[in-house]
């Protein structure tokens, strides 16, 4: 299993692709609207995570009030990858 | 300008096969959502879909290797239609065909891709190419009632059949035709359709609410609408029943983001359709939202009506918790809705209605249909793309 700093390199790397930034430029506990990612972005950085550590997230763009996975930060998605992986490693 | 009447109406849908049994499930409330039962729906995450169940096309069991379901629909839908309007075997080149479909014979290409791909098979059916093109639908129908005047398919994703019937319309009104069966017809409810829609994490894991606090996201129907659009003095000529007048069109594109859709957009699609259909707002009675029960679809339609209607519009319902999203031929499932409510004066509720979302402060008919006299109803379909087109309807 991925360390935790493992996955937020990760994490960060995604995001920055999809906002075509250097990964430096995005703070460790970034917000995810601040940074200005759109809807599509958001759809696009999931998949793209999924993808990366074999996962599915479960996000639902219609209910961003009570989401079963936080994608509001990076120390929040970190933790929701994390909890993932470790569900299936269970 | 010549007048443009509805004389037929045909559908396939997730709640009947025909207009009448449609007409009762609206005014029942009833929901045509249930669990998905086509190939592989247990590799999806969302299971839930309004699919036309136990279909039996009753259609020629030679010609029906021709036919995927989105022409399989629609020639049972566009043989109602003929039927109700009395009209001859051979339309003739006075008649055309304009439908709406999104993702045309989906199915056939996911078979073939299955055939080639996945199962290693060195060939295809011979007859792919003719079942999937997008205007197979038209053409089958222009064949089967031989109507040999304009026919052609347009596709604008969720708006295609509004689209569709606002062509037809101009078709009729410029001369280039008298009669034109219209609308839409969808078949996306296979595994590559749904698992398409899903990575845009829209779609409910259970069931549609449009405009209720709750809600979800959209839920995918199929089936087919197909209405005669008949110049006024035609219809009138051979003594035909008139079931409402085509009153008005409006398109706008939002020229913004290719999938949020922007309430002015919409706004101007509506005020268009009521400049065109010589009504005001205050005239309206009724609108058959697109509601697609999104958080986003549902929040900028609501701004959209109020700025077109503004503190006191008429009420609105989206129908399609009952039949689906029929993505390219909902407008034409909704098309159906409205002569429901100016031929019987009935309005079609918003089933799965919890509780009200300040966003959307509008009167819905929660739940439960409602009996009211309108003269005059819009139906709205705005698409991903930012592609909005509005049709007006009025009684005859």
């Amino acid at each position: 299993m991925p360390t935790r700093t493992e996955i937020e390199t990760e994490v960060i790397a995604i995001l920055a692709a999809q906002l075509l930034l250097s990964p430096s430029d995005i703070p460790r506990d970034a917000g995810i609207d601040a940074l200005g990612l759109d809807s599509l972005g958001k759809v696009e950085a999931i998949f793209a995570l999924e993808e990366r550590f074999g996962i599915s997230i479960p996000f639902n763009a219609n209910e961003p009030d009570r989401p079963d996975f936080a994608f509001d930060s990076v120390p929040g998605i970190v933790a929701g990858v994390e909890r993932l992986i470790a569900q299936q490693g269970a | 300008m010549r007048r443009v009447v509805i004389t037929g109406a045909g559908t396939v849908n997730a709640l009947a096969g025909d207009v009448p049994g449609s007409f009762a499930a609206f005014a029942e409330g009833r929901s045509g959502i249930g669990a998905l039962s086509f190939r592989d729906a247990d590799r999806l995450a969302i299971r839930v879909g309004a699919e036309v169940r136990n279909w039996q096309p009753g259609l020629d069991p030679a010609k029906l290797p021709l036919y995927d379901r989105v022409t399989q629909y629609a020639l049972v839908a566009g043989a109602e239609a003929v039927a109700m309007a009395g009209l001859p075997e051979d339309i003739g080149p006075r008649g055309g065909v304009i439908l709406g479909t999104a993702a045309g014979g989906i199915s056939t290409w996911e078979d073939s891709y299955r055939a080639v791909f996945a199962e290693g098979k060195p060939r295809v059916s011979p007859l792919v190419v003719p079942r999937l093109m997008h205007n197979a639908p038209a053409s089958h129908l222009s064949i089967r009632h031989g109507l040999t005047g304009p026919v052609l398919v347009v596709s604008s994703a969720c708006a295609s059949a509004n689209h569709a019937m606002g062509l037809a319309l101009q078709q009729i009104r410029l001369g280039a035709a008298d009669v034109m069966l219209t609308g839409g017809s969808e078949a996306m409810l296979c595994f590559g359709g749904v698992k398409a829609w899903e990575g845009l994490r829209v779609l409910s894991p259970d069931t549609c609410r449009p405009f209720s606090l709750g809600r979800k996201g959209m839920v995918i129907g199929d089936g087919a609408g197909v209405l005669v659009f008949e110049a006024e003095a035609h219809a009138r000529a051979r003594g035909a029943r008139i079931l409402a007048e085509v009153a008005g069109f409006g398109m706008t594109a939002d020229a913004r983001d290719i999938v949020a859709p922007d309430p002015s957009g919409a706004a101007r699609a509506m005020r268009a359709a009521l400049a065109d259909a010589g009504l005001t707002p205050a005239e309206v009675g009724y609108i058959n939202a697109h509601g697609t029960g999104t958080l986003v679809n549902d929040r900028s339609e609501s701004a959209a009506i109020l700025e077109v209607f503004g503190g006191s519009p008429p009420p609105v319902s989206s129908t399609k918790a009952m039949h689906g999203h029929a993505i390219g031929a909902t407008g034409a499932l909704e098309a159906i809705a409205c002569l429901l409510a100016l031929t019987r004066g009935v309005l079609a509720p918003t089933i799965g209605f919890q509780a009200p979302d300040p966003d959307c402060p509008l009167d819905v008919v929660p739940n439960l249909a409602r009996q009211a006299q309108v003269d005059a109803v819009l139906t709205n379909a705005f698409a991903f793309g930012g592609l909005n087109a509005v049709l007006a309807f009025t009684r005859a």
